[in-house]
């Protein structure tokens, strides 16, 4: 009796030693981050390009790099991701060739960045003559926010209850109206929830962009907006360096004098982002909802 | 007449042709991206397999040879093509890291359901699941301004090797495995444990006989997720892990992994050259590792499924 409560005693603080070294470690790493980066991090660090070989350049150009290659790849996942979800929550039957697939999205899901990237780089840059490219980046950050969006929008259409559905079909409207004038504003918020978490999650992605996006920054006007324009920011077939790849280059390259201070303020605007990103993906589901329904103004 | 009532009757209402629609165009959706699954599939292992058969590398050559200089041969005319560093180099960091990891993550797992619910719930769970997003650079960028010059000042090497590439990859997974372990405690259902401090059980024992056990599926899930995101994480290892494909002869002697060398080659060799087809075969073990992790991971979730 008094040994199993010494044995308690002595399991449970254990366990305390261990959650405290966890969190020890994990305090460390953003209290290091932050507190050499955040100094760093001005007005002009974000709005001035960076410098391939001396002191003092920004990422206005990878901080741009990186919001427009994330929103690109959203406007080409985000119909493919929404149809697959409806089709395997909605209509799917249960046989083999549907649960070939299912598998297939987790099998993507779980596929090495570098592989992706370097297939990126065969098919894309090479085959197709995209070249680094914005848009050979879009598509290989594609592959990864197809199966993050279709599972969290296929989980968000499953919470909807069959009530609505039922509802649908009592009124006669066919079941792809009720899908779409029904199911998915009721979705909504969730889905909008999964889709700023699936951003945070491509904002921080460098492996596949190294050789489909390219590794460079070229000189941008951004006053020109033409996107056929080689100089314009728009222009979906310049090579673009995010912000990830930023930090890897530097401090694999080791070019650039003041590689540790830009990396850690880089690596602070992303993880500040990333923590934005998640922030808002609690508020803004609820916003949504409040919006549509009658809870809100 | 007749035939005009008969017609109206029969043929398709405009809500099923709508449905119709629909369903084919969200079936299109989904087969779209099984077809782009097929297609990085298809081409990375016939690729990969194109070392062995256009090339006419021995598989047994490449899977244990220890030489790795593609276009170079040895005084007897074999093309230096062995991966075994890489392969060594890539499950030694990914198993060290894991093994290291998995306690750590079970602790705080255990703290956070069981031991302290009330800390755990309002702010280490919520913190945990935002560093499992914190961009794999940003481990990798830490490895190099703080691991590596910590471990050139206590061995006196360089400090790259597999030793720095397991203590990022541990720091990295540790959110991954803990959040996953969170969720398949908070599984186990309450009434297990009330049974068991009702016939008397200590906290400990409650934890080590019953809900540790209960949760073993939820759990090695989660080691498995770890272990699958260890194994294909590139920049983070290849920042620290020296990128020098020769036997590992230590903990703290540059190494690489097959991530690192495929990072480091894909831009540097020609299309259809020999130095690029070893590259391809060395992207299909890690995807034949990762469908592999994915069997698992189904395997343990069929066999939760059948009780």
């Amino acid at each position: 009796m008094i040994n199993s409560k010494i044995t308690n005693k002595v399991a449970i603080s254990f366990i305390r030693i261990l959650a405290g070294i966890v969190v020890l470690i994990l305090a460390f790493l953003v209290g290091y981050i932050l507190i050499k980066g955040l100094p760093y991090v001005s007005w002009h660090f974000l709005t001035s390009p960076s410098k391939s070989v001396s002191a003092g350049g920004g990422i206005s150009g990878q901080l741009f790099n990186s919001i427009y290659l994330l929103v690109l790849s959203l406007l080409i996942s985000l119909p493919i991701a929404l149809g697959a979800a409806i089709y395997l929550n909605e209509y799917a039957p249960k046989n083999k060739f549907v649960s070939t697939l299912r598998n297939s999205i987790e099998v993507l899901s779980s596929l090495p960045s570098v592989v992706v990237g370097l297939f990126g780089f065969m098919f894309f840059v090479l085959k197709f003559g995209f070249g680094f490219s914005i848009l050979s980046g879009a598509i290989a950050l594609t592959f990864f926010n197809l199966p993050i969006l279709t599972s969290s929008i296929e989980n968000s259409l499953a919470a909807v209850p069959n009530l609505q559905r039922e509802a649908g079909v009592a009124l006669g409207i066919s079941k792809w109206e009720t899908i779409i004038h029904v199911i998915i504003p009721a979705a909504l918020p969730s889905i909008v929830t999964g889709i700023v978490l699936a951003s945070g999650r491509i904002l921080g992605e460098a492996a596949a962009l190294i050789f489909t996006a390219g590794q460079s920054s070229p000189v941008l006007n951004w006053t020109n907006l033409n996107p056929f324009s080689s100089t314009s920011p728009l222009n979906p077939m310049r090579p673009a360096e995010t912000l990830a790849v930023h930090i890897w280059k530097i401090n694999s390259e080791a070019t650039i004098p003041d590689a540790v201070q830009i990396s850690a303020a880089s690596s602070a605007v992303l993880l500040i982002l990333v923590f934005v990103f998640n922030l808002i993906a609690r508020r803004l589901g609820n916003v949504i909802f409040k919006k549509m329904t009658a809870g809100g103004k | 007449m007749n035939d005009e009532l008969y017609q109206q009757l029969t043929k398709k209402s405009i809500s099923t042709k709508k449905d119709n629609f629909g369903k084919r165009l969200s079936l299109f959706a989904l087969i779209l991206i099984g077809l782009v699954v097929f297609a990085i599939l298809f081409f990375v292992v016939s690729r990969g397999l194109s070392t062995f058969t256009l090339d006419q590398i021995n598989p047994f050559n490449f899977v244990f040879g220890t030489q790795w200089n593609p276009g170079k041969t040895d005084e007897a005319g074999n093309q230096l093509v062995g991966a075994l560093p890489m392969i060594v180099g890539s499950f030694a960091v990914t198993f060290l890291s894991a093994l290291v990891a998995t306690p750590f993550a079970i602790g705080t797992a255990l703290f956070v359901t069981e031991v302290s619910p009330k800390w755990g719930n309002k702010i280490m769970q919520p913190v945990i699941e935002l560093l499992v997003g914190i961009p794999s650079v940003v481990y990798g960028f830490i490895g190099l301004a703080v691991v590596v010059p910590a471990v050139r000042n206590a061995t006196g090497g360089t400090g790259f090797g597999i030793f720095s590439g397991v203590v990022v990859l541990f720091v990295m997974i540790l959110p991954t495995i803990t959040s996953m372990t969170i969720d398949a405690l908070r599984n186990v259902p309450g009434h297990m444990r009330e049974s068991a401090y009702a016939i008397g059980a200590t906290p400990w024992q409650t934890i080590y006989k019953v809900v540790l056990r209960a949760a073993i599926p939820g759990i090695l899930t989660a080691i498995v997720f770890g272990l699958a995101r260890a194994f294909g994480e590139a920049l983070a290892v290849q920042m620290v892990v020296g990128n020098s494909p020769v036997m590992p002869d230590g903990l703290f002697s540059p190494a690489a992994t097959l991530t690192s060398v495929l990072t480091q080659g894909i831009g540097n060799t020609t299309d259809g050259s020999l130095a690029n087809d070893v590259l391809w075969s060395l992207a299909m073990i890690l995807l034949l590792m990762s469908l592999l992790f994915n069997t698992i991971i189904r395997r343990i979730a069929n066999r939760r499924a059948l009780k």
